[in-house]
């Protein structure tokens, strides 16, 4: 790709559409933060009257705001370890072996994004009914684990794919056994990858209100509380304070994640 | 020299009988070392989604009672007869469809330009800068998106401040007075919903793009320049067709994601069910399981329609 150098330049409209483009991808979230700091307590009305900082303090004397980051911060952790440990078992098995039921294995573990959430969900739910179990953290957890596992199970077959094999020939013709070689070789060169794939499977639960709507009960992750926040409004400003602080903590570990991939790419690509 | 290394690899990697004697016992099966690794997530997924889901569908046959509102054992199709007759089924699954058509095209043409310039025009830092800012809004919280576009599209909000204060308003209201199209005001709008529904997934078709046009090699651009085709020509004759998988590869997501939505059409829009709304009504408001288990499968044959359409121009390997 470094020929473009030589390249026409990019038209005139294209550069348009394009910036056009962009900004209708980031003004909703731009417009959250502007409201987030309106004056005005019951009002979406354009343009803003007057800015106030006062929300931001009344959001940390919400203690149902509080309970719902809890909670959220909760499932997402347990949900993305569950998720590293699945997804990494089932990355390993999968790369490089043949075996009958292989591609039907893959299309299962793709499965849950694949298919509507609320498929998901909904089957959760009436089978926990059937087992006559109640809804609570736990099975939040199952839900939201169940989804996440494709978020490490990809990215670490995607890392294992590009690991060229040779380097595990040789570790094994130095004269290590196969345990040794997966410390030593297989574990380091997978390890950004399963750290991205978790801190997505992290995001992924942090936000995911479809299969929770069913599998919560009357737990309430942060997505459920700003969903009923637009059901029944109390302190309407509050909720745009909460969406800009959502919308805050899930951009740093994406970056990161992204960090993760994207930095270790080159170094692969040179090594093939 | 040699010694050195050795001396390395003896302190980094210390021979150690007991894990040997574990390893070569699995290495010399590669089967039970592959049932080791895969009986956890197999378990977990038989367990969590393939027996519920299952389970579900199993009880699409069981009969509700519209009296008692209870379901009982009793086995009927009269569910899928209903899924396949009643009119206003049949409305839900057009209007679902018909939205989700429209999205995945809509999200098709304004994408590919950004994805085109991302891939041909921008430089090394452009192309990391414009890569994280398209990443940024798909991973932002789904729910805080949808509530912004509330904001934005809501009474006296600022889509019709602006288009009031650009002296559009003949032109809004004509647009809203168009039937299939518009509605009462923007929030209750086709045009509204199928607005949000657009800025949703247009990330998840821009990616899939991007990269099927990125792997056309540079070669086959400087063949078609050299045989004499007009930059016009190159790209509808060659780079078109060859970003064919991603364009299919995204529209898995555009389309998909719309046809199981049901936050969107309960926030923003007309009233009229889609599929999700249907399955999620009748199995909280109402009670009746089996129809909406019923209902889910027409996700299930639609999305698994799409997916073997998508495989067949080629999504899989843009992936």
């Amino acid at each position: 790709m470094r020929s473009d150098r030589n390249a026409p330049r990019a038209p005139l409209a294209l550069k348009l559409v394009v910036a056009g483009g962009l900004l209708f991808m980031h003004f909703p979230i731009a417009v959250i933060a502007l409201y987030a700091f309106n004056v005005e307590e019951n009002a979406f009305t354009f343009p803003i009257k007057g800015f106030t900082l006062k929300w931001f303090a009344r959001v940390f004397e919400r203690g149902d705001v509080m309970e719902s980051v809890l909670l959220s911060l909760q499932v997402a952790l347990l949900a993305a370890l569950i998720a590293i440990v699945l997804g990494t078992l089932a990355a390993l098995a999968i790369y490089r072996r043949q075996f009958p039921g292989r591609e039907g294995i893959n299309l299962l573990f793709n499965l849950p994004i694949a298919l509507p959430g609320i498929i998901t969900g909904i089957a959760l739910l009436s089978s926990l009914r059937l087992m006559h179990l109640e809804p609570s953290t736990i099975t939040i957890v199952i839900g939201h684990a169940t989804f996440c596992v494709v978020m490490v199970y990809n990215n670490v077959i995607a890392r294992l794919r590009r690991m060229p094999h040779s380097l595990v020939e040789a570790s094994m013709d130095l004269g290590a056994d196969g345990l040794q070689t997966f410390r030593h070789v297989i574990l380091p060169g997978m390890a950004t990858a399963v750290l991205a794939g978790g801190i997505l499977a992290f995001a992924l639960s942090f936000d995911e209100i479809i299969v929770t709507t069913f599998t919560a009960g009357a737990q309430r992750t942060l997505p459920i509380w700003l969903l009923n926040q637009l059901a029944k409004p109390r302190e309407m400003p509050i909720t745009n304070v909460v969406a800009l602080l959502v919308t805050v903590v899930t951009t740093i570990p994406i970056i990161a994640a992204y960090r993760l991939i994207a930095g270790t790419e080159g170094v692969e690509g040179a090594s093939k | 020299m040699n010694a050195a290394t050795m001396n390395l690899a003896a302190s980094t990697m210390p021979a150690r009988p007991a894990s040997r004697g574990v390893s070569n016992a699995l290495f010399g099966r590669p089967r039970t070392l592959l049932w080791m690794l895969l009986l956890p997530p197999l378990a977990w997924f038989l367990l969590f989604y393939l027996g519920p889901l299952l389970a579900l569908l199993g009880q699409s046959v069981l009969t509700f009672d519209d009296f008692s509102m209870t379901v009982s054992n009793e086995l009927t199709l009269a569910n899928f007869k209903a899924l396949v007759s009643d009119p206003s089924n049949l409305d839900i699954v057009a209007r679902t469809f018909t939205m989700a058509l429209a999205v995945s095209a809509a999200c098709a043409l304004l994408g590919y330009p950004i994805a085109y310039y991302m891939a041909r025009y921008a430089d090394a830092r452009m192309k990391g800068l414009l890569y994280v800012a398209v990443m940024l809004p798909m991973w932002a919280s789904y729910i805080v998106k949808a509530y912004a576009w509330t904001v934005i599209l809501a009474k006296e909000g600022l889509v019709a401040w602006l288009v009031s204060t650009l002296g559009l308003l003949p032109l809004g209201d004509a647009l809203l007075a168009l039937p299939y199209v518009g509605g009462n005001t923007w929030s209750t709008s086709h045009f509204g919903r199928f607005l949000v529904f657009n800025y949703m997934w247009l990330p998840f078709m821009i990616l899939p793009i991007q990269a099927s046009i990125e792997r056309i090699a540079p070669n086959l651009l400087l063949a078609s320049a050299d045989l004499g085709a007009s930059p016009a020509q190159t790209f509808r004759t060659v780079v078109l067709p060859l970003s064919v998988p991603g364009i299919a590869a995204g529209s898995i997501f555009t389309f998909c994601l719309t046809f199981g939505d049901f936050i969107i059409p309960t926030l923003v829009g007309p009233s009229g069910d889609f599929l999700g709304t249907a399955v999620y009504k009748y199995q909280g408001a109402i009670g009746n399981m089996p129809m909406a288990a019923a209902l889910t499968l027409v996700p299930i044959v639609v999305v698994g329609a799409w997916l073997w359409l998508a495989k067949r121009l080629g999504a899989f390997d843009a992936l």
